[in-house]
This record gives C-alpha cells, structure tokens and sequence, in this order.
C-alpha cells in the first residue's frame, strides 16, 4: 500500500516532464500580473516580446502616466522576437474576494490553473487585516511547492563576483516557515521545523529534472543533518533517493554554514543547489547579493538593488509554472518611467524555457544582457541615466 | 580602521606598547568580556601575580593537533605563563567528553580547542555542541575583519558576530510524527535571549563599538524571533550610547556580500548566526584567518572562529599545511581573556606582521608554506 502512495506520488511529481500545455492554434495562452507600483510600466515593456509590431507612441515619455484603460486596449502590441504567446491580464482587485480571501480574485487564479504558466510583476500587498498577502495567496493556492532562482553575474556589469553561475531551487511550502508557533510559558517559545517525505521527494525530483532539462551536471543539497539528524536527515534521504535515477548528474551534500563560506569564496563551485524552505530563504539572498550592483546609487533606487536582475519561476502542482521578478513595486518612483523592467524580462525568459522555446528565450536574453554590457542604456539604478523606454527600445534594437 | 582598546584595559596594556604597531599592524582584535552577571563589576582579573596559568588543550582532529601544536610553539617562545593539560585522544567519534576532560575544565575554566569532527546522520550528536551545551558557553564569538596585506573581494570589514549558542533551530528535539513526517522544535526563551543582548551590548560598550544589529526572521516567525527582537529592543533602551537596528536574516545576507562595511556588532539566535558568521568570514578571508570563542558565566573555549566541525582534508593534514593563523588569532583572544594582554598583543603583532610582509602564507592565502614555516615566521616577529 505504501509502497503505492509513493509510486503514485512519484507520477504526480514527475507530470511536468510531459508538456501539459495545448497548443490551440500556435499560441500559448499565459496570464499577466503586470502587478502595481512600477509593475505596469515594466511589464509593458515585457509584453513587447508577443506578436505585432510596435507603435512608436507606446515608448513615449508620456506612456507610463497614461491610465490603465488604455495600456489593456494597447496589448496586442509586441514583437520583436515572434513569440507566440497572448497573454491573459489580470489586475489585482480592488476589494478582498470572498472565495480567496484575498485581493487576488478568483478569476486569476482560475486563469493560471488554466493556462499553466504565468508572469507576475512585483506586487504590494496593501496593508490591513483580515485578508492573506497576495504572494501567500498564490503559493498557497497555485501549490507553488518550489521556487527556481537562476543567478548569474551579467557581462559588462561590474560586480564584485563575476563567475556566479548558478541554480538556486527552494522547497517553499513547510519547513522552518510552517507557521506553527506557540508560547509554552511566559517567555519559552516554540516553533515547528516540519519535514515531510512527500514535499521533500517533489523539490528534489524538481531539483534534477531542473539539471537534466537544462544541461546542468551538478545539484547540491543543501542541509545542516549534523545537528538536524532527523528533520534534515530526512530531506538528505529523500535527495539522495532521487539523485539515484539520475546517475548522469553529480550529486553532493553540503552543510549549509560551509556553502555560506564557499559561495562568498569562490561561487563558481556550484550548480544547481536544493534546500528546505529557511535555507533557501537565506542562500537565495545571498546568491542575489553576489551579483548585484554595489549601491552606486544614493537615493531610493537603491531599493531595488542589488534586485535588479533578481528573478524566480515558481513551479506548482501539476505543471504550473509562476514566474515572477523578485524586486518590490516602489510606489516612489511608479510612473516617472524610471524602472528597471530587467528583472521581468529574465523571468519572462524562464518562463519561455520552462515551456520549451530556447530559441526564443536565448534571443531575448541575449539582447537584454548585450544591451546591459553595451553599456549605453542603463536606467539609474544601474548607474546610467535611461528611461525605462530608452532602455527598452534598445533592447528591441539587440533583438 | 579604529584602534579599538577597551576602557579597562587601557591602562594595564598603556606604556610600551605603542611604538611597536605601524599602521598597518594596529590591534584590531578585541577583548571578549565574560558575562556581567555578577552585579557591577564586569571583569575578575584572572591571574595578578604572574603565576602561569593551567589551560585545558583539546588538539581535536583532523588538522587539529598541527594547529594546536602551532600555538604551543609559539606561547613557549614568548614565555606566556601558560601551560597546557592536554588531552590528544578526544576525537569527535566519541559519544561524550571524557570525564577528565570535563573535570579539568571545570578547575581551569579555560580551554583551548582544535576542530571535533561531526558525524553526519550517526545518531550521535556533536561533541563541539555537546560541550556548549554541558558548560552552558551561550555566547560564541567570532570577529571577522580584513587583516593588512591580504587582499581579498571586500575592504573595510569589521564585524563581531555574537551568536546564541544554546537553543533554537539547534536545540536538538526531534522527533517523527507518523512515517515520513518529522518535527523539530526552534526554541526561543526569554531568559536566553536577554542575556545574549545583554553580552551583545556590553561587548560593544567595553570594546568601543557602535552599532549593534539583531538579525532575525520576525516576519515570518512572529512569535519566537519576535520574542528575540523583544529582548533586544529591551536591552538596548539601556544602552543608549550604542545605535541598535534590526535586520532580516535574508536581506542581512545580501546586504553582507554587498556592503559588508556597514556592519558592526551583531546579536543573533542560533542557526542566522551560524550562517552570518560564516559568511562574513568567507568575505573576509576564510576560516584560516578567523578567531573566535565561546563564553559562558563561568568557562570560556577558544577555537578556530568559524566551521568548527571542518576539521580539513586528510591531505591537508598529511602535507602538514593547514593554516594556524586563525587558532593563533584565538589564543591571542584567550590570553586577552585570562587578562595577559601584553602577551596578546605581542602575538598579534606577530601574526599580522607576517601576514602583512606576506612571505608565509598557507595554500589558503595564495601561499605554498607548511604550517610550520608560518610559525617559524610569527615565532621570529615576536618581539622578546
């Protein structure tokens, strides 16, 4: 009987090997959260990869201020880089919805469950009580179970760390942010670390079909099963069975203060790494810092560094894939056509791998990263002096 | 970067001493106070009358006893008056600490310890935790800074990580729930987390520093990071001199690798200061070159500041090249401890003087020296 539960968990996990996603025509539906703040103007410049062709107007100055009515009328818009996707947009909502408990309305997540992938711009959670946060909304809702992190130093952007290249994958649903707390006694609290066998075996099947789908040799766990015997004992044992089917991928164990050390020493010893959710909190961080900007700049750009090229893709049950650009929204500078829409154009990139289309991704992310080297049109948070639309049409440009 | 003399013991270690120290061989190695826990007076002086001081040595495994043996060779040739109870066959296999090593703890109160390997997933629990543990060391220590002359990604480092040591994600409890779930318990106390603020703030207050950060997850672990943050917030309204801020454990570790000068003295639980003390000894120059220490009430135990369960390859330990700076660092922390601080800072000059000529230096720093012809050097640079 186990021993079916498992072979049947095992088939459930491994159902993003096969594409789920049907093809009506040529074109693959997915659903945009252009998000709030500088979310709406950075996620145009995103779409700008779908189909048609371009009108000047939409990178005038003006555009960013214009209201949102007229940003949906303006979608077909795109297209450079002919990638056959239409995407379904979706606001937040203006008032908590019954169903989800939160701003994120039913009709968004019914729409991602649908078309299984989506791309999400930073989002604010408004503050008050009695709803969940959106992100929460999301993870919890969609069952994004791991969260797929590529960090890698860009060329031509000097940073202190130029040989990061590397993977970091977070199992996001238990773990040390179970929420389970309680006060024993005044002033003794406990909280819960929970490990399970079935979340454990999902991240790390993820973690190598993740290496093998993208040529990757190696996948590290990490873990501190030294002191943690049995909960990251646990997890080690879950990595291991799964690093057994995959006999062409080096796998290793490191403790998790020893790969604080080795990243910071020398981050081109890693590959793809796998851990419990607080570690991959921690390290995924970490791996960020290594490759952001230095904070040149002084005023409340600096928010989003050193975010600025920070992005994840978030895989739930049954294949859904969330992709998402990992910086805040900032109110502040919403607007003034000043942010940096890199971020959302990478995760625009996973989310293209993730449905297959290398080409598409490989052209796209080599004009934003040749744009960036050129170094001509940075936006200030890079240190250069662009618009978000400048800097985009010189991306259009590299296409 | 600053001379950093604590107020009390500016006196003991002024005259004399001053002409010896370039610039570049200023002290930056800091005094680590035991507890304040016996009412108003912060320090009881040790040894007064010269007498040498018995020390508990644990060599340990691994690159351990080559370490160790490096800061016996060189106490001998300064004369400190020290001498070493050692005990070579503790190794980190053993299920407990020999009784008469504990004993002879307990009747010197200081020891000195090279690394104790951990076994992964034996069903036995670290011998390094163990000890914490049994002697109740809540406080461990590690001083992360640039040392002049070795050039590393980051400048102007200078960070004291002053973690608690006792509870938390490493309290030990676990336990299997059903089949294929497991639980393990992150205990915070109030008590714990007062006295770890409370040494935090009164470390930066004898060691002339600024800030003290707490590092934490209270976002998401509302209730026992936000029981440290709690204690904190209340230690340092006492402490009005020193700036204190908090920061998430997550963005702490980008804003490390990114700007690690704005740190300076951080207070945190358990497993964040773990990772932050690695990281910002790996920005800093890697475990070879950092001290550290653990302190209790009562005992206190020097060690290699950083992954005190990485004992080194057995090739390292074959070729006899392991790096003894960071243990020679920690046995200048321990002299300062046992209130010998002239010995202290003729070690430490030593040591960064042949860092700073950088003729010796282990595979580590770029070097091709053994460990002998590193303390052969610092044996040379000490001022007798």
């Amino acid at each position: 009987m186990a021993a079916f539960q498992i072979a049947r968990r095992f088939l459930r996990s491994r159902s993003y090997c096969s594409i789920l996603f049907f093809f009506s025509s040529d074109l693959i539906r997915a659903t945009l959260f252009p998000g709030d703040g500088i979310g709406p103007e950075i996620a145009s410049s995103s779409k700008r990869y779908q189909f048609m062709s371009l009108p000047i107007g939409f990178l005038s100055e003006s555009y960013p201020s214009l209201p949102i009515g007229f940003l949906s009328e303006s979608y077909p818009i795109f297209s450079a880089a002919d990638v056959p996707i239409e995407w379904e947009e979706h606001f937040v909502g203006t008032e908590v919805d019954p169903r989800t408990q939160s701003f994120v309305t039913w009709e968004s997540l019914e729409s991602v469950r649908r078309n299984k992938v989506g791309l999400k711009g930073p989002m604010a959670t408004p503050i008050g009580k009695g709803h969940r946060s959106l992100n929460l909304t999301l993870r919890k809702e969609l069952n994004l179970f791991a969260n797929v992190r590529p960090c890698y130093s860009l060329p031509g952007y000097k940073t202190r760390y130029d040989d990061v290249n590397l993977i970091t994958i977070r199992e996001n649903t238990e773990g040390e942010y179970s929420g389970l707390e309680h006060q024993v006694v005044r002033g003794v609290v406990e909280s819960l670390k929970i490990i399970t066998r079935q979340a454990s075996l999902r991240v790390a099947e993820y973690a190598f079909y993740y290496a093998k789908a993208h040529g990757r040799e190696r996948v590290s766990a990490i873990h501190k099963a030294n002191i943690m015997q049995k909960t990251d004992g646990l997890f080690l044992k879950c990595c291991r069975e799964v690093a057994e089917k995959y006999p062409e991928i080096t796998y290793e164990e490191v403790v998790i203060d020893n790969c604080c050390m080795m990243l910071v020493k020398n981050p081109a010893l890693f590959d793809v790494l796998v851990m419990p959710n607080l570690y991959g909190d921690i390290i995924s961080d970490l791996c960020a810092g290594l490759i952001g900007g230095l904070g040149l700049t002084p005023s409340r750009l600096d928010l989003l560094i050193p975010l600025a090229f920070i992005h994840s893709l978030n895989i739930g049950e049954g294949g859904i894939a969330l992709a998402e650009a990992v910086h805040g929204s900032a109110p502040d500078i919403a607007g003034k056509n000043l942010a940096n829409p890199t971020a959302l154009l990478l995760s625009g990139v996973s989310m293209l791998r993730h449905l297959e289309l290398h080409d598409k991704a490989d052209r796209i992310q080599d004009a934003v990263l040749k744009t960036i080297a050129e170094g001509k049109y940075r936006t200030a948070d890079l240190g250069g002096s662009s618009k978000t639309s400048e800097f985009t049409k010189a991306i259009i440009g590299h296409l | 970067m600053a001379q950093r003399t604590p107020s009390i013991l500016k006196h003991l270690i002024s005259g004399g001493q001053q002409h010896l120290r370039s610039s570049c061989l200023r002290r930056s190695i800091t005094y680590m106070p035991r507890p304040a826990n016996h009412g108003s007076k912060p320090v009881t002086p040790i040894t007064e009358d010269g007498t040498p001081r018995p020390v508990t040595l644990i060599p340990g495994d691994g690159i351990g006893p080559l370490v160790t043996g490096a800061v016996e060779q060189v106490m001998a040739a300064m004369r400190a008056p020290v001498t070493f109870e050692k005990f070579d066959d503790v190794n980190g296999n053993m299920s407990k600490m020999p009784e008469e090593v504990m004993d002879s703890i307990k009747k010197t109160k200081v020891c000195l310890k090279g690394g104790l390997i951990t076994p992964v997933g034996g069903g036995v629990s670290s011998l390094n935790v163990s000890l914490r543990k049994e002697l109740d060391l809540f406080v461990s220590l590690v001083n992360c800074f640039n040392l002049p002359g070795l050039p590393t990604r980051h400048d102007k480092v200078d960070i004291v990580v002053i973690r608690e040591n006792t509870e938390g994600e490493y309290s030990g409890l676990e336990h299997e729930v059903v089949p294929g779930v497991v639980e393990s318990l992150k205990v915070i106390t109030k008590f714990c987390s007062e006295r770890i603020a409370q040494y935090a703030f009164e470390y930066a207050h004898l060691n002339n520093r600024k800030t003290v950060t707490a590092v934490h997850k209270a976002n998401i672990m509302k209730l026992a990071d936000g029981l440290f943050l709690e204690s904190c917030r209340e230690i340092a309204k006492r402490y009005p001199d020193i700036k204190y801020n908090e920061i998430i454990v997550d963005n702490c570790c980008m804003q490390l690798v990114s700007r690690p000068e704005q740190f300076d003295v951080m207070v945190t639980p358990n497993l964040y200061g773990n990772l932050v003390a690695n990281t910002a000894a790996g920005i800093a120059g890697g475990t070879g070159v950092m001290p550290g220490g653990n302190v209790g009430t009562e005992y206190a135990i020097f060690e290699q500041g950083a992954s005190a369960g990485n004992v080194g390859k057995p090739k390292m330990v074959e070729k006899k090249r392991a790096n003894p700076i960071a243990l020679l660092l920690s046995s200048a922390m321990m002299l300062r401890h046992l209130q010998l601080p002239k010995y202290a800072d003729n070690l430490e000059t030593a040591v960064k003087r042949v860092i700073c000529e950088g003729k010796y230096r282990t595979k580590d720093l770029g070097g091709s020296n053994t460990t002998q012809e590193v303390v052969d050097a610092v044996i040379k640079a000490l001022d007798s």
